[in-house]
């Protein structure tokens, strides 16, 4: 991907931020990123086109799983600081708690990180980090196909 | 009944441009038509992997309402969902959906559903997902 060579170039590699103001999902979703140390945290702002069940009110699932995607890939891209994007081969999601109209973060651990693939765990809350609302794992193509 | 009213349409699936096609059965038909802003690589102009993801699981919740005619407005939640990525949407291409609610008991749906192209048979993504039947309609203080 052309912009992760030119972060690279910059030495500017782990700038998740540049990526995703890159990628117009990701500015359409209002996807930001923090990098604290070596974990990043993503974090989607609340707005009103994020709801799926407007009596609850409650975030749609598939926002849930676009984050969590999201966060896996962005943590993947700071550990390897690879200037191809990784492909998402699958991945699993378990809701745990339904979204509230607010303000959603996220962060990802690699647990395996091999030649060709690697396994992402990544988890997703809310007001209080040991209130996960969402988990995924998912096993990422690091290799051009 | 569930129908092409936009009105009743999630806000999220409105706002990815998801369109109803039609019913065939249990079989729900809905797609994404492309847009420049669902794009994830501008290099290559392919959809978002997150899109894929959305729309599957907004399509798996329609294929259980599509299927319950009989307990219409049961409020559900989704346990999970696993989604299988076969290969890049293809650019300039709406993107389709057929999703199915193949068994349904007391508490739990189970749907399947693919994603693609032109083709069925050559599908971008296909994914399973369970879902809870009858959870509260309204959060508890």
């Amino acid at each position: 991907m052309e912009i992760l060579r030119q972060l690279r170039d910059e030495g500017r590699a782990g700038d998740v931020q540049a990526l995703l103001d890159h990628i117009p999902y990701a500015r359409f979703m209002g996807f930001r990123a923090e990098v604290e140390g070596d974990t990043v945290t993503t974090i989607m702002p609340f707005k009103d086109s994020l709801i799926g069940n407007v009596s609850l009110p409650a975030l749609h699932g598939g926002t849930i799983g676009a984050l969590l995607e999201v966060t896996s890939v962005m943590q993947l891209l700071f550990d390897t600081q690879c200037e191809r994007l990784p492909r998402t081969v699958d991945i699993s999601v378990d809701y745990l708690r339904s979204g509230y109209p607010v303000d959603t973060y996220g962060q990802a651990i690699v647990t395996r990180q091999g030649r060709r693939v690697a396994n992402v765990r990544a988890e997703i809350w809310q007001t209080s980090r040991d209130r996960l609302i969402a988990t995924s794992h998912g096993h990422f193509l690091l290799t051009p196909v | 009944m569930f129908d092409e009213d936009l009105a009743e349409w999630p806000p999220h699936a409105q706002a990815l441009g998801m369109q109803y096609l039609r019913t065939e059965g249990r079989r729900l038909h809905v797609k994404v038509p492309y847009a420049d802003y669902l794009v994830g690589d501008p290099d290559t102009g392919v959809i978002h992997g997150g899109v894929i993801t959305a729309a599957l699981d907004n399509a798996c919740g329609w294929a259980v309402r599509v299927s319950q005619d009989a307990q219409d407005g049961v409020a559900m939640a989704t346990l999970d969902i696993r989604i299988d990525y076969m290969q890049p949407s293809t650019p300039h291409e709406d993107l389709q959906i057929i999703a199915e609610c193949f068994k349904r008991t007391t508490n739990i749906a189970f749907v399947r559903a693919v994603a693609f192209n032109s083709s069925e048979e050559d599908p971008v993504a296909t994914s399973v997902a369970t879902f809870m039947m009858g959870t509260p309609a309204e959060r508890s203080a």
